[in-house]
């Protein structure tokens, strides 16, 4: 079944000379809007885990920039990564690292602070390496960008897991039997 | 100039990936200086959302109608859930034995 495709698509020359290949599975101002909308929040939210002191808010933080992130899914038609994204890391990893703080700490407002020397050179390394990436980013021509103009749906991930991605599929099935024991043994009480 | 204005308006590959850089930069600062043992696992999860939203922008933009990105992305996130899971069984092991969950107070084995 082919996928259905939201409304027609047409094409448009790009500035590089190609052609952009626009099919409104977002149109226009609002595809832009939300973009530039779920980017800054999702900045402002990585920033603030850098920034934050405590780790409780370093955990709303990341649930801001994990539910951005999902938002940015949505517009990269990705649906179903948007969802999952949703259900497991906001609602299953984001809780498991709350928990984890939570059981951790003698009180939830308890702060380390790293030595200045540290952060000043983690800071300058890593915004060395920002601008590297961006400038990289900016200059590279990454081609003829031709747009997938339609949501991918959901049965063909699914057949596609169970034909090509077989393999991985069956092993990460493993891994998370492996991970699921070990992590049971690891956090067990012991009986004194 | 109208060149620029329409590149940095018409959203394109180049602005996913711009925020994807910003999370990995964020991620691994985090990473870095957090002293919590906690912490150090929000930096690496930052990390990998930011391969996640590289995957799926190069899968839409890229891909070609192929669905790799997208099933790849999927496969990242199984694996951060495992291995946060992991991690934060292994963080309750050190606040057991050692009563803090400041990474610096591990120095056991330190020479």
């Amino acid at each position: 079944m082919a996928p259905a495709a939201c409304g027609q698509q047409f094409a448009e020359p790009d500035a590089a000379g190609g052609e952009i290949l626009s099919g409104p599975w977002l149109s226009g101002v609002f595809e832009i809007v939300m973009f530039y909308l779920l980017a800054l929040a999702t900045v402002i939210s990585a920033v603030g885990v850098c920034v934050s002191q405590q780790i409780t808010r370093m955990a709303v933080f990341l649930f801001f920039a994990l539910a951005c992130v999902a938002g940015l899914y949505f517009l990269l038609a990705a649906n179903f990564v948007a969802a999952i994204q949703l259900i497991v890391y906001v609602g299953g990893v984001l809780i498991l690292l709350i928990f984890g703080i939570m059981l951790t700490s003698k009180s939830p407002w308890v702060r380390f602070d790293a030595r200045k020397g540290e952060l000043i050179a983690a800071g300058l390394v890593c915004v060395g390496l920002l601008i590297a990436l961006i400038v990289v980013l900016l200059g590279t021509d990454w081609g003829p960008t031709g747009a997938q103009a339609s949501v991918v749906p959901v049965e063909e991930i699914g057949k596609s897991l169970l034909t090509r991605y077989l393999v991985p599929f069956e092993a990460a099935g493993v891994l998370l039997m492996i991970v699921m024991v070990g992590a049971a043994h690891l956090a067990r009480q012991e009986k004194k | 100039m109208a060149d620029e204005l329409v590149s940095v308006v018409m959203i394109g590959l180049t602005h996913y990936l711009v925020v994807a850089a910003v999370l990995f930069c964020a991620g691994v600062f985090t990473m870095t200086t957090k002293r919590n043992a906690i912490g150090i696992l929000i930096g690496v999860e930052l990390v990998l959302n930011s391969a996640s939203v590289n995957l799926v922008a190069f899968d839409r933009y890229r891909g070609g109608g192929a669905m790799d990105g997208q099933i790849t992305a999927l496969f990242i996130i199984v694996l951060a859930a495992a291995e946060a899971a992991l991690a934060v069984a292994i963080c309750m092991n050190f606040y057991k034995n050692l009563a803090t969950i400041d990474v610096d107070r591990g120095d056991v084995l330190q020479g």
